[in-house]
């Protein structure tokens, strides 16, 4: 009897909860896996900057009061429907294409490079926004031509995504121009690029490989790619931080030195441990186990993302979503390859964990895309 | 549309980008795969590897110097100890500009200007990792100057060491020697390891003869470092076990000297530039070891800034100038107890034959005049009144009968002319000339051709013929044992720092110096004994001695004096006045001490030397309290009139 009343009353008023915090995500606009995989991440990002931090308290809040402002970021992006983003997307991609222009002119010089625009209030970074507005550009451009693109179409599209790229390669960022040749290029591939012209770009970028090496890199960028080939060849100096992260993984094994343990992260020998390289810190202290949960939370976002853009109804929804979602996985293995002494030192983060606040802010403003196009995909169908 | 060939079909892009994206999936799939492979050769298979490499990484060994072993007079007197003291050390490897860290230290007045060159270089020859010291002993208020820029000093550290420390300053300094900073020319003679945590060599003397037994053991400690090299506690939340090993302590050495003795020697000399050593004849100890002027041997283990060495250098009396052991000057008349019993040897002359003295001495047929130091002569002399009154023309005649090579063979047996062996370095050889060596050490024919002339003042022990004052300790030694020889000794016996037991170092027998007759060591002993007897050139320095003394009185030209001048010393400047010599043992019969006594410019061996001679066997052979007695009573005497040789 008492089962009987008890476990349906229960049921039911967990079936209402649920309904109810659906109803609400649903009038937000927000989508409860992709939310809830990104929470995952970032918490599991805080608790690992606490201690690569040095157990400094100051920098786990800054850091957790920049998570919220990225899920305030979110929650406001999702706002807008992505028709309003179409529109709006060449405007943002030319008002960055100038502000690029503008850095490269009258920018702040901080650690060697150019990157910052001071706007007098605040700092800003306009490369950050390219991430973002270079494939909305390209989605915009693509949408209502027929795919696979034709050639005409291709070369113009590839234009709007090597403008910005040589813009901000040339402050010098390799890592964040790579991130946007990534968004941009993944849109192009995920409209159909067809075979023959992917085959012919794999032959175009072998043989400009040697001319970029003679007549573009920094010196600094050579040494970084000569110094990942053989890092012992220079281990105090651009060497240092790939042998260093080896050995912090290394020396963690299969289940690691334990939270707040690892003596390469704790006595900093690992260098830029709560940035760049952060997750040498997990394989130290959490070892292959905290490698492998990390990579799975990381798998959820990624795998949300890519059904939000196969369900989405019309074709630049579906290439933003693709495209933003396939960028976020170029993070990861960009990060976690380099860290793992797989790829070379280039400034990339790891997504959502790694300590800073502007490629949080960008990366959440694509989650908000994400889901304004999830939330809106049966307004359209109708 | 006529621009567009075709005519966008939505399915159909719809179902290409579903391919794309399982296309897409693919890759991820594969790079995830990849990435954990590599994650598994890291973490599993090379998992070991790594483990060492960050073990090394976090460890650093540090080395822990040994305290420095003491070293104690013969009654345990202590004359060089350890105490604390607060030096600066600089670690290359985590400065991060060795040449501004130093310009700023300079500008802190931590290092002098002038030693800025001679700090970098002693940096440089170390190891990076090696903390190298700069300052040794910083003053309370350097401590506090230094404390407050710290922060702007990464690599430079105050470490509380143990220095060395001599708490009676100068005494027995040539004898004890003293310890410095390690220099670059040190780092050639020792091990880097054993030295990593040490700051102090030993540089002279007993301190650098017997550095590996004062050093001791290094100890080591694991410390937990970071990456910039700072020690640490712990590694986040956890401290590891860390190694420790206690260094061993260097041994003590307990010296032959009497540090009482020594002083009673040093205060005897005063400021004047002299050598005494007192040998037991008995086995070789060495009593008192002086050279004076003495200097402060803390400071070299303080570290001496440019100005204050240059200040010890240029000093005129050369205060680091060891006179005992380095120091070689003409033996004059105190070898002739030894050219006497040469003669006895060789059968040149008989104890009781006489020669009359008139002041000089002719070669038959050559108008050259040898002089006595007396003018008029001292008429007839036999052997012991040759020796007591130090008649030149006696031994000038007795010499040229001996002959230059037979006197150089026999006078080598005393130890004249070679190092005496005793346990500290740097002896000087002397010179005991004879034609083979006068070959040797001239380059043309005129010049190495010996000269008869040149034979009888060596008979004087003038001309070529040198000694240290320890050689001429040693012979006196010998004459007083009647030609058993020990080689001199500083170190009597090591105490070891691990289990305190003392061990001996038995004297070093040296051959013995035979003669045919024994008695002839009575006759220049009774010359010798002579010498402090009435009409002796020595006695008012026996005067109320209730022993008896042997001994015989030297002076030593550093002036030439022409043929036909004569030596005025008031005309000669005060450096160029003859060096005065004295050497003695006594009791006469059963001596228990042997001296020789060497006073540069001193002018009269029996005025100068002989009384600093009663001084020291006052206060070896007496009771203190007669001892002081008997010194205030030579002190009274009517000071000597001088001119005696």
């Amino acid at each position: 009897m008492r089962t009987d009343i008890a476990g349906p009353g229960y049921s039911s008023r967990a079936q209402r909860t649920l309904t109810l915090t659906g109803r609400l995500l649903d009038a937000l606009h927000l989508d409860g896996p992709l939310l809830l995989s990104v929470m995952a991440v970032c918490a599991a990002g805080l608790i690992v900057l606490f201690s690569a931090a040095g157990e400094d308290v100051h920098i786990a809040l800054g850091q957790a009061a920049r998570v919220g402002l990225g899920l305030g970021v979110i929650a406001f992006v999702a706002q807008v429907p992505p028709r309003v983003m179409r529109i709006g997307a060449p405007f943002l991609y030319g008002i960055g294409v100038l502000l690029l222009v503008a850095v490269a002119l009258v920018g702040d010089v901080a650690m060697g490079a150019q990157r910052w625009l001071d706007l007098g209030f605040v700092r800003f970074q306009p490369s950050e926004l390219m991430k973002i507005a270079v494939p909305l550009c390209c989605a915009w451009y693509l949408h209502e031509r027929p795919l696979p693109p034709d050639f005409t179409t291709l070369v113009t599209v590839v234009m709007i995504v090597l403008v910005p790229t040589l813009l901000i390669a040339e402050q010098p960022d390799l890592g964040t121009a790579l991130l946007v040749v990534a968004g941009g290029g993944l849109v192009i591939l995920l409209a159909g690029l067809q075979l023959r012209y992917i085959l012919s770009l794999v032959v175009l970028v072998g043989a400009a490989v040697p001319i970029v090496w003679m007549f573009l890199l920094h010196g600094y960028q050579k040494q970084r790619v000569l110094t990942f080939l053989n890092p012992q060849t220079d281990p105090l100096g651009a060497g240092y931080h790939t042998i260093q992260s080896q050995i912090a993984i290394g020396s963690g094994g299969m289940f690691g030195k334990g939270y707040m343990n690892g003596s390469q992260a704790q006595l900093e020998f690992l260098p830029e441990r709560s940035t760049d390289f952060i997750f040498a810190v997990i394989g130290e202290e959490w070892g292959l186990v905290g490698c492998f949960v990390l990579m799975m939370l990381y798998l959820l976002v990624i795998g949300r993302g890519l059904y939000i853009a196969t369900q989405a109804q019309d074709t630049f929804s579906r290439l933003i979503a693709g495209s933003l979602t396939l960028t976020f996985s170029v993070y990861v293995f960009v990060n976690s390859g380099m860290v793992a002494g797989l790829l070379p030192v280039v400034g990339v983060p790891l997504p959502l964990v790694s300590y800073g606040g502007t490629s949080l802010v960008t990366l959440m403003a694509g989650f908000g895309i994400l889901m304004s196009v999830h939330s809106r995909r049966k307004l359209v169908s109708t | 549309m006529p621009r567009h060939s075709r005519l966008k079909d939505h399915n159909a892009e719809q179902r290409m980008f579903g391919r794309r994206v399982v296309a897409a999936s693919t890759v991820i799939f594969l790079l995830v795969g990849v990435l954990f492979a590599r994650m598994f050769w890291l973490q599993v298979v090379r998992h070991d590897y790594f483990s060492e490499l960050s073990q090394g990484n976090r460890i650093r060994i540090d080395p822990i110097p040994p305290p420095r072993g003491l070293i104690l007079d013969r009654h345990g007197e202590p004359l060089a100890l350890n105490r604390p003291a607060y030096q600066l050390e600089l670690t290359r490897e985590q400065t991060p500009d060795l040449n501004d860290t130093l310009a700023r230290l300079v500008e802190l007045h931590l290092v002098a200007p002038d030693e800025v060159e001679r700090t970098r270089r002693t940096i440089m020859a170390r190891r990076p990792f090696d903390a190298v010291p700069i300052r040794l002993q910083l003053s309370e208020e350097e401590l506090a100057r230094f404390a407050v820029h710290r922060p702007d000093f990464p690599g430079v550290e105050i470490r509380p060491r143990l220095t060395r420390f001599y708490p009676h300053v100068g005494v027995g300094v040539h004898a004890i020697g003293y310890v410095g900073a390690i220099s670059e020319k040190d780092q050639e003679r020792i091990d880097e390891a054993k030295y990593a945590g040490t700051t102090l060599i030993g540089k002279l003397g007993v301190e650098r003869n017997f550095e590996d037994l004062l050093h001791g053991d290094t100890g080591y400690q694991q410390l937990l470092v970071n990456a910039q090299g700072r020690r640490v506690d712990r590694v986040g939340v956890s401290a590891p076990a860390l190694e420790r090993q206690e260094p061993i302590a260097g041994d003590d050495l307990l010296l032959s000297i009497d540090a009482n003795l020594q002083r009673v020697v040093e205060a005897a000399l005063g400021a004047q530039r002299a050598a005494v050593v007192a040998i037991d004849p008995a086995n070789g100890d060495v009593l008192a070891f002086v050279s004076t002027p003495t200097f402060d041997p803390n400071g070299f283990a303080r570290g001496l800034t440019v100005p204050e060495y240059r200040a010890l250098e240029d000093n005129i009396d050369r205060p680091l100038y060891d006179r005992a052991l380095r120091g070689v000057y003409p033996p004059g008349s105190t070898i002739k107890p030894l050219v006497a019993l040469a003669a006895l040897e060789y059968g040149v002359t008989v104890p009781e034959n006489t020669r009359f003295c008139k002041g000089v001495w002719q070669f038959p047929g050559s108008s050259h005049r040898y002089r006595d130091w007396k003018r008029g002569g001292h008429g007839t002399v036999d052997m012991k009144r040759a020796i007591s009154q130090s008649c030149d023309t006696y031994f000038y005649g007795v010499s040229d009968q001996i002959g230059i090579d037979r006197l150089h063979d026999f006078l080598v047996q005393f130890g004249l002319g070679s190092p005496t062996g005793i346990d500290v370095l740097g002896e000087r050889d002397g010179l005991v000339p004879s034609r083979a060596w006068k070959k040797k050490a001239f380059k043309t024919r005129a010049l190495q051709v010996w000269f008869p002339g040149e034979t009888v003042i060596a008979g004087i022990g003038q001309g070529y013929m040198l000694a240290t004052p320890l050689q001429l300790a040693h012979a006196a030694a010998t004459i007083a044992t009647r030609g058993k020889r020990f080689a001199p000794r500083l170190v009597r016996a090591v105490r070891s720092s691990t289990t305190g037991q003392v061990r001996e170092i038995p004297p070093r027998e040296l051959p013995e110096v035979k003669v045919k007759d024994p008695t002839s060591w009575d006759v220049i002993i009774g010359g010798m004994v002579g010498v402090m007897s009435p009409g002796g050139t020595a006695y008012r320095s026996q005067a109320g001695a209730p022993y008896q003394i042997a001994g015989k009185t030297g002076t030593a030209q550093v002036f030439t004096v022409g043929q036909n001048e004569k030596y005025d010393e008031s005309e000669v400047n005060e450096r160029l006045r003859d060096h005065a010599l004295f050497i003695a043992f006594a009791p006469a019969d059963a001596p228990k001490l042997a001296v020789a006594i060497l006073v540069e410019n001193g002018r009269s061996g029996s005025g100068t030397a002989a009384p600093i001679a009663r001084k020291v066997f006052d206060a070896y052979l007496l009771p203190p309290a007669q001892a002081a007695a008997a010194t205030s009573a030579t002190e009274t005497a009517p000071p000597p009139t001088g001119g005696e040789e």
